[in-house]
């Protein structure tokens, strides 16, 4: 069983190193043909690979979705992708629908930047990211369904169905089994570990909303590590959405007493109550901030890192053949074990991002039980 | 830096999927698990305490059994001693009443022997003085057919007349 592991582990691996040679060998092929080198005078790029635009390439969204390069009789790179449908929206001229691969010719600017043919009035420029501008200079907002939106899609569409074919095994009743029992280890831990501790007594009510972040997340992270995958939950329009809908949730549901406490801290002179004002709006602020940022920035580095240490056997088999053929065996050992991190990370990072928006939405209900009881006691002793 | 920059298309889409999944879960799948795993929790923890319930009714029902195993016990202990006593007692009183009917008999025997005896007695003496004085008209007649006789009879009637 281990053993059949371990071998699509390495069939993963050694898929995703085919995917960075591939990538590579475009990456080094283009600047030779390029003129205009200079301008991106990359320390890498003389020997014929830049690691920033390889390693960035892949963790940044597409408007296609590159599996790998065939190199033809010629020597030319033809990059074998899946052109993906381009939504834009430009100022003054309305809504535009069509597919990514008319944009099919690259060339480097004067900057460096990659630009793509003209289209329709527009052109992708190609940095980091891709973005698609007019030439006319109009505004153009990007509706596209790129790679992440699509792996997205899949994901969601898995979780769809896992879910819903696992709950309608409650209606027969009976004891739980297969995939179902493992599902319910996790709502359980979900809904004892993260959202009663936090939310108390109200907890029912959030339980939906937590266990939705925890499975997007998941299944998002897992499938961004399969080789070839989307780097979805390493982006921080992603990571900020969800963010925003944890502190949206927060916001609705706070009550008089968090907001008493936040803007009139009892029993403080006035210049310390100012000061603590202040930071506890901004430690408001900084809350959903903390969350995107922290989603982003591991799955991010989890990507890089892995796509970095494939990446040395490249580097070294530049200086040398030999190097670089010995440097696989330590470079596939090191990203194996990253691999297996990255799948820990995956999950833990699905569970802090949950625990987290249980924390902050505990942190704006609660008190409301305390202040009832107070206010209780209060009247009582009033009368 | 350009990584940092979220795209507007992805925020919109993924908050359009977010949005999608949640409230489609929440309804076909969370909604339905959590009420059954909710229910189970219930269903077990109610049972154990019908478990438990039971358990500490069959022990109260023991109790209540031996309680009332050593009631007849005692019962029956007492009913025996009582049985006892009471055949102790009737037959006193028979053993007492025999002896006293015994006595007022013998009594009885008695006076009616010392009755009979007494008329018996009365009846021999009767007989007796009849039959003496029989006997002494007999000697008297026989006496005083002589002359002799009278005379003899006359003084010696004077002599106890004298005498007194």
């Amino acid at each position: 069983m281990s053993c059949k592991r371990l071998l699509s582990l390495f069939i993963l691996v050694f898929g995703l190193s085919g995917i960075v040679n591939s990538s590579f060998a475009q990456a080094a092929g283009k600047p030779e043909n390029a003129p205009s080198e200079g301008a991106a005078p990359a320390h890498e790029e003389k020997k014929g690979i830049n690691i920033t635009e390889l390693v960035f390439g892949h963790v940044s969204d597409s408007h296609e979705w590159h599996l790998f390069s065939l190199k033809k009789e010629n020597g030319e790179e033809k990059p074998i992708a899946f052109p993906l449908p381009i939504i834009v929206y430009v100022q003054g001229q309305g809504l535009k629908v069509f597919s990514a691969s008319h944009f099919e010719e690259w060339h480097k600017d004067a900057d460096g930047k990659k630009i793509s043919n003209e289209y329709e009035g527009l052109y992708i420029e190609k940095v980091m990211k891709e973005k698609i501008l007019a030439t006319d200079g109009s505004k153009v907002y990007d509706f596209s369904l790129t790679k992440n939106v699509l792996s997205m899609l899949i994901g969601v569409a898995l979780l769809l169905w896992a879910m819903t074919s696992a709950a309608k095994k409650y209606k027969s009743k009976g004891a739980p089994k297969g995939f179902q029992n493992g599902l319910e280890v996790i709502i359980i831990f979900i809904r004892d570990e993260v959202a009663k501790p936090n939310l108390g007594h109200k907890y029912k009510r959030f339980m939906p909303l937590l266990l939705t972040i925890f499975f997007f997340i998941w299944i998002n992270n897992l499938l961004g590590l399969l080789p070839g995958g989307a780097n979805f939950t390493g982006n921080i329009a992603v990571t900020a959405c969800l963010a925003l809908i944890a502190f949206i949730v927060m916001m609705a549901n706070s009550n008089k007493h968090f907001w008493g406490h936040l803007l009139n801290p009892p029993n403080v002179p006035f210049l310390v109550k100012c000061l603590l004002v202040l930071i506890e709006v901004m430690s408001l602020c900084i809350k959903p901030v903390a969350l995107m940022i922290r989603l982003f920035a591991n799955m991010l580095a989890g990507h890089i890192v892995i796509l970095s240490v494939i990446c040395l056997i490249f580097i070294f088999a530049l200086l040398n053949v030999y190097v670089g053929g010995g440097f696989v065996i330590v470079s596939l050992a090191f990203s194996i074990f990253m691999f297996f991190l990255e799948l820990l990370v995956a999950v833990i990072q699905a569970f802090i991002f949950a625990n987290l928006t249980a924390v902050f939405i505990g942190q704006a209900i609660e008190g409301d039980h305390d202040h009832d009881h107070a206010e209780l006691s209060e009247s009582v002793m009033g009368h | 830096m350009d990584l940092l920059t979220p795209e507007l298309g992805l925020f919109f889409w993924t908050l359009v999927a977010f949005l999608a999944v949640f409230l489609i879960l929440k309804k076909f799948a969370w909604k339905p698990i959590l009420e059954s795993l909710g229910e189970r929790e219930k269903g077990i923890a109610d049972s154990i305490a019908t478990a438990e319930r039971v358990r500490n009714e069959m022990s109260q029902l023991k109790a209540e059994n031996e309680k009332l195993l050593v009631q007849a016990r005692e019962e029956r202990t007492a009913m025996l001693k009582e049985a006892k006593e009471m055949k102790d007692r009737i037959i006193n009183e028979a053993k007492d009443q025999a002896k006293t009917e015994a006595n007022k008999i013998i009594v009885d025997a008695q006076l009616q022997i010392t009755q009979q005896k007494n008329a018996a007695i009365t009846a021999v003496k009767n007989e007796i003085g009849s039959m003496a004085i029989e006997v002494a008209g007999r000697i008297l007649r026989k006496q005083l057919n002589a002359a002799e006789g009278q005379e003899a009879y006359m003084k010696m009637l004077a002599e106890d007349i004298k005498l007194n």
